[in-house]
Parts: C-alpha cells; sequence; structure tokens
C-alpha cells in the first residue's frame, strides 16, 4: 500500500535507501547532499537497513569505497554535491570504464568560484562525459522514484548511475510524495546477481587492467554501445514501475506540447516553475509548451526531436554554463538533435539560475516572450543570452 | 505576482537560530496532516546564528508545481521584532494578507515601521508567552499558532489536535514539555492582537 | 565465457569483455616476455650452491625450484634484468649473448 507523506529530497533518497537496503555505502558529508547518510547512518544505526557504512576521508575514498564494493559483488551507493562531486572525477571514470553499476544521490550545487552552495547543474554537467547514466528530478516524488528505478537500470546495463536532484530547492524542501511499501521496493529493486565478482570463490576474476591501444579503443567502444542501449532499459523500468505506482517514465516529459509553437526545453525543479507559466499562457491564448529533460546521460535526442518538430521557436534553458563561446550543454545537444530535422524551430539559448538565483513564473513570461518575437521577425539576435543578469 | 490556482503563500522572517525554518517546516506539517498540498522551504545561504533569514510556505489544495522563492505572500511572520528595522518585511506582501509580528506592542504602533502598509498588522508577545509557558524564549511555537489563527490555512481545531499528536511523539522521553508548548499554542491563539 | 588466449589485437570490440575484466588466473602466462630479452643469465651449475638467494629475487618467478635445487632459467618469461647475476655470491650466473 502506498503511503501520503511528507517530506524532504534528501529525506526522500534516503528514505528510498533504506527501502532498498543496500550493501555498502562510502560517504564523505558535502552541502546539501550531506543530510543523505546523515539520514541514512541512523537507518543503519537504528538497526534498519544491513548496509556496511564506510567513513572516509574525501569523495575520493567515497568513490573509490563504492568501486571496490561493486567489484566484490555487492550494491554500493554513495551520496554528494558540487565539489565533492569534482573530487571523484578520476574515480567516476574507473566505476563507468570497469562498468560497475554505482548508484549515487547527486544534490546538485554550484562549483566555486566564486564560492557559493546553492544550486544550479555545474557540478554533474561537468562530469556528463564520465560515462555515467544521469537522470533529473523536478521535486521529490521524482527523485524518490528515480532512486528506486536507479539500480534496475544501472545494473542491467552495467553502468553507474547519478540520480540528481537540485541542491536545497527541493533537497531541503518539504513536499507531499507518495511512498511505496517496502515490499513492492524490494520486489521491483530484486536481489543484486552480478555475474561476476570478486568474491566468488569458484572464479578468478581480475578488474580494471591496464588496456594497451590495440583494446582501449574497442572497450571504449562497448562503453558507448551500452551507454546507446541504455535508453531501452531506462524506458522499460520506467513503465514498470508506472505499472506498479501509477507513475511512469520516460527519457524525457512534454507538457502541454501536442501543438505548441512555443517551446522551453529544460531540466529539473525549474520545470515545475515553467509548467506553471505554460499554464497561464495557454490560458491567455498562446501556444506554450515545455519539455523537461529527465535523462541527460544518455541523451534523447530522437526524442526531442520528434517532441520538438512543428515548433516556431524554442528556448534552450541551461542551469549551467560550458564556456564554450555558444551556449549551455543542454543547448549544444539539443541543438544537434535538431540537425537533420526538416523543419527546424527558431533556437535561443537562455543560461539561468546559477549558483541558487532564482528563477519564477515571470521569468519564463520573458522568455515566451522572446520566442514570439523571434518567431514573428526571424532575427534570433544574440542567440545565447544570460537571464536575469544586470547589465550596464 | 503570478501563482498556482488557491495557494497561500506565506513569508517566514527571522534569525538563524530562532527556529522560523523549524516553525515554517511545522506549519507545513499540520496542513499536509488537513489534506493539504504543501511546500516549506528555507532560503539558504552562508547564514549563521543572529543572520537574517528567510522561510516560505505554499498551501494549496491542488498539487503546487512552482518551485520559485514567494515574492508576493499572502501573509508574512516576523519572528523577531528587531528585523523590521532591517529587513523590507512587507515587500511584496498582498494588502488583503496579513503580517504578523513577534512584539510586545500594539498593531497600530507596528504598523507605523510598516512604511505604509495597509493590510492587517497583528502582534503577539511570543517571548512573554514562550517564557511563561515553557520557562525559555523559544519564539517560534507561539509564532506557528499565530499565524495560523490569523491566516486559517489550517482549521484551528484540528491545528490543536495534531501539534498535540506531534508533541507527544517528539517529546516521547520529556512528557512535561507537551503541556507547556500546548498552552503556549492556545495562549498565542488567544492574544494575538488584529489591527 | 571469453578466455585469454581466444583474444588477440584483432578481435573485434564485441568479442572482448566489458570493462576488460578477466575471469581466470595467470593470464600473464600467455605473454612470452622472454622475447624482450638482450643478454642472457648464464647458469653455471658446477659453481651453484644451491643458496637459492636468485630464486626470490628474480621480478618475473622464471628460475623453478624441484626439491630443494633451482633449475635452468625458464627463458620464456627471463627478461635478462641481470639481478640474478648480481645477486649470486659464487659467480654460477653471468650475462651474457645467448645463441639463438
Amino acid at each position: 500500500m502506498a503511503k501520503k507523506d511528507r517530506m524532504s529530497g534528501n529525506e526522500a533518497v534516503a528514505y528510498a535507501m533504506k527501502q532498498i537496503d543496500p550493501d555498502v555505502m562510502g560517504a564523505f558529508p558535502i552541502t546539501p547532499s550531506t543530510e543523505i547518510p546523515q539520514y541514512f547512518a541512523k537507518y543503519i544505526a537504528d538497526g534498519k537497513v544491513h548496509t556496511e557504512f564506510v567513513a572516509v576521508e574525501s569523495e575520493h575514498s567515497a568513490m573509490s569505497t563504492c568501486i571496490g564494493a561493486e567489484a566484490a559483488g555487492a550494491r554500493a551507493i554513495t551520496a554528494t554535491s558540487s565539489a565533492g562531486l569534482a573530487y571523484m572525477y578520476e574515480l567516476l571514470y574507473v566505476a563507468s570504464s570497469s562498468r560497475l553499476p554505482v548508484v549515487m544521490a547527486v544534490v546538485n550545487r554550484a562549483l566555486t568560484g566564486p564560492i557559493n552552495i546553492n544550486n544550479d547543474h555545474s557540478d554533474s554537467m561537468g562530469c556528463r562525459d564520465a560515462g555515467w547514466i544521469q537522470i533529473y528530478a523536478e521535486n521529490n516524488q521524482e527523485v524518490y522514484d528515480n532512486y528506486i528505478q536507479a539500480m534496475p537500470i544501472a545494473e542491467h546495463c552495467r553502468l553507474p548511475i547519478m540520480i540528481c536532484q537540485d541542491g536545497f530547492i527541493t533537497s531541503h524542501a518539504v513536499e507531499n510524495i507518495e511512498l511505496l511499501d517496502d515490499a513492492s521496493v524490494k520486489d521491483f529493486v530484486g536481489e543484486y546477481d552480478p555475474e561476476h565478482y570478486l568474491l566468488n570463490e569458484e572464479e578468478i576474476y581480475s578488474v580494471g587492467p591496464y588496456g594497451v591501444s590495440p583494446y582501449y579503443m574497442e572497450i571504449k567502444k562497448a562503453q558507448a554501445e551500452a551507454m546507446k542501449s541504455a535508453p531501452a532499459r531506462i524506458k522499460e523500468v520506467g513503465e514498470a514501475f508506472g505499472q506498479m505506482s501509477g507513475r511512469g517514465y520516460g527519457m524525457l516529459e512534454e507538457y502541454r506540447m501536442d501543438d505548441a509553437a512555443y517551446a522551453v526545453v529544460l531540466i529539473g525543479s525549474s520545470a515545475g516553475t515553467g509548467k506553471a507559466a505554460v499554464d497561464m499562457l495557454r490560458a491567455d491564448g498562446m501556444a506554450a509548451g515545455l519539455i523537461k529533460v529527465r535523462v541527460f546521460r544518455p541523451f534523447p535526442a530522437e526524442e526531442l526531436a520528434i517532441a520538438l518538430a512543428g515548433t516556431k521557436a524554442v528556448a534552450v534553458m541551461d542551469k549551467a554554463e560550458s564556456f564554450s563561446g555558444q551556449g549551455g550543454p543542454l543547448f549544444a545537444e539539443t541543438r544537434s538533435a535538431l540537425y537533420e530535422a526538416e523543419d527546424r524551430p527558431y533556437m535561443m539559448n537562455y543560461v539561468y539560475g546559477l549558483g541558487g538565483r532564482d528563477v519564477t513564473i515571470e521569468t519564463f513570461d520573458e522568455v515566451f516572450e522572446d520566442l514570439q518575437e523571434v518567431a514573428a521577425t526571424g532575427d534570433t539576435g544574440d542567440g545565447y543570452r544570460h537571464i536575469g543578469v544586470r547589465e550596464a | 505576482m503570478k501563482k498556482q490556482g488557491n495557494t497561500v503563500e506565506i513569508r517566514w522572517h527571522g534569525r538563524g537560530g530562532q527556529g522560523a525554518k523549524t516553525a515554517c517546516l511545522l506549519l507545513a506539517d499540520v496542513a499536509f496532516s488537513s489534506g493539504k498540498q504543501v511546500q516549506g522551504f528555507p532560503e539558504y545561504g552562508p547564514e549563521r546564528m543572529g543572520a537574517p533569514i528567510t522561510a516560505y510556505n505554499r498551501i494549496s489544495d491542488d498539487k503546487n508545481s512552482v518551485h520559485s522563492n514567494i515574492y508576493h505572500p499572502d501573509y508574512v511572520v516576523v519572528v523577531d521584532e528587531t528585523l523590521l528595522h532591517t529587513v523590507d518585511v512587507t515587500s511584496g506582501l498582498s494588502e488583503d494578507g496579513a503580517i504578523i509580528v513577534n512584539s510586545t506592542r500594539e498593531p497600530a504602533e507596528v504598523r507605523e515601521l510598516l512604511g505604509g502598509y495597509k493590510g492587517k498588522v497583528c502582534t503577539v508577545d511570543a517571548e512573554k508567552i514562550s517564557v511563561e509557558t515553557l520557562g525559555k524564549n523559544f519564539p517560534n511555537t507561539p509564532m506557528l499558532a499565530a499565524a495560523v489563527k490569523v491566516s486559517n490555512v489550517v482549521e484551528n481545531h484540528k491545528f490543536l489536535h495534531d501539534m498535540e499528536s506531534s508533541f507527544k511523539h517528539k517529546f516521547a522521553s520529556k512528557p512535561y514539555v507537551i503541556d507547556g508548548n500546548m498552552k503556549a499554542l492556545r495562549m498565542s491563539m488567544d492574544q494575538v492582537k488584529v489591527g | 565465457m571469453v578466455r585469454a588466449k581466444d583474444i588477440n589485437e584483432n578481435t573485434p570490440w564485441q568479442g572482448l569483455t566489458p570493462g576488460a575484466e578477466i575471469y581466470e588466473p595467470a593470464t600473464s602466462k600467455l605473454v612470452k616476455t622472454g622475447e624482450w630479452r638482450v643478454l642472457t643469465p648464464l647458469f653455471d651449475g658446477t659453481k651453484c650452491k644451491q643458496c637459492m638467494l636468485c630464486v626470490p629475487y628474480c621480478p618475473d618467478a622464471s628460475i623453478p625450484v624441484k626439491d630443494g635445487r633451482r633449475l635452468e632459467t625458464d627463458l620464456d618469461y627471463c627478461k635478462g634484468c641481470g639481478i640474478c647475476a648480481k645477486i649470486c655470491h659464487f659467480d654460477a650466473i653471468t650475462m651474457g649473448k645467448e645463441e639463438r
């Protein structure tokens, strides 16, 4: 039986972890994800789970712990943010290239500098090419649901996975949530039964060998192929989750896109604010729509091209800079996804919400107003804009 | 200015350590218990003890998907009166709403400090109530009760009932503080002055 | 199951293992590092006192031992590093050219 409750995004993740009862957690605290290992450590102390908690001296060691534990045949989890994720960078590649399905809760926070503890996506976008599946949540319900889907996806694909949510905005906000009962979660997630693992007495097994040039590229190709086939599994798991909970998930969510002429594409908690704006603009007669990219790695290029077909102007909103000189990471991917589309819409990039800069319904109103103007005049002007930035 | 449906939006002003965030989360709790869709979230920064902090509630019948701060609240709760001199507490506050201030003063006196705000001004001496009932200055519990009384976002009787069960759970190991806390809630609901 | 002996530099990516992981021990036996050798340890059994010092010093475990006696160096894996010759107190090992 599902249970209606209210809790913060961090509590929701810790609660999902408790229901799953994984084998090992290696974690080091950093704002705003600190509460996740904190709450989970209490579950351990209270005997509610059987997890071995490895208290480490850094995130580098936290990820190393997870890699070792996964190779040994255990389910290993961690949680981090910002500089903590950056400090794991080297090991992220070790986990993914060794094809170890580590599950990491990422509570997105800006990277220094200037020093800032608030939300944007620069931390996880910074390691978007590390070979991890990345799933982002709009609200507490989604981060809970995504976490429960993480292991069935990652373990099947043999790829590590990040379950991301927006720091403070959802991690520290109490909202209504519907929790699944423990038995349903256990049943859905299942037991971890890796084919090969170090603690297997029946088989000698080595992980992480040197790969000379004649082999390295073939191994990378296999990794790329695993990522290419991940969407099928992500959709399969999202659908099964929907059958169990009534909340199904795909690679992206289309909101009022059916006949939309103007659309925004974005990731995370601001999508909820954007939906409210779309509702109001629709009530005023504008054909507005929104696409929330749920899975950023692998990128849902095909779905996005289909969803945006028929639009006149699109604003891709990035909560991270990439300093490419021509737009953020989501913009680059989205524009690339539409390269082969027959009737391409005008496309703008808005960098927004960096370092916790707030985004309101009015922010979206301005963006949609721009889109109307661009579609009417055919002039995008400077299509790479930083929204809400003070100009001299 | 814009908000979803019939949402009631509340902004809390306090100082780090006074429990404004806790009161905000408690309000989300009690509104949830009465079947509402809720949000309770503090605004985070490098704050420390004594620095001004802000926290927010959205309370509605239907799901609220907005994830921004609140700039045009229906109600404002000021847990520390000294903030009236440093923070623009009525910024964007609806004139159909109210501001509730922890103060020994009459609403009319406090109104003079509010730069021409035309809505309801309410005061309650949360410090006195807290010291009388709990023996210490914990202004957040009486301020929560005053906010519920004035805004009526939760039916008052239901609020008292839910708070009692919540205190019984929270203070299971020290039941003697339950009565004091309940008394603080009731006194505050009785004594809040609306002007 | 992919075995080390069955793969080489012509194996397509589909034929390798995920993450290049290995499912068996001692795959280094498949790599004849003796081919890297320039100088060869020449062993003179008449000078050898069977002190066994050379055995643990050999980085490639190329000095086999049987019934408490060292045997001829296993030239399949000896890289010709010369450590055994250096450590031998009885001049029983000298480094020199071998007839191939």
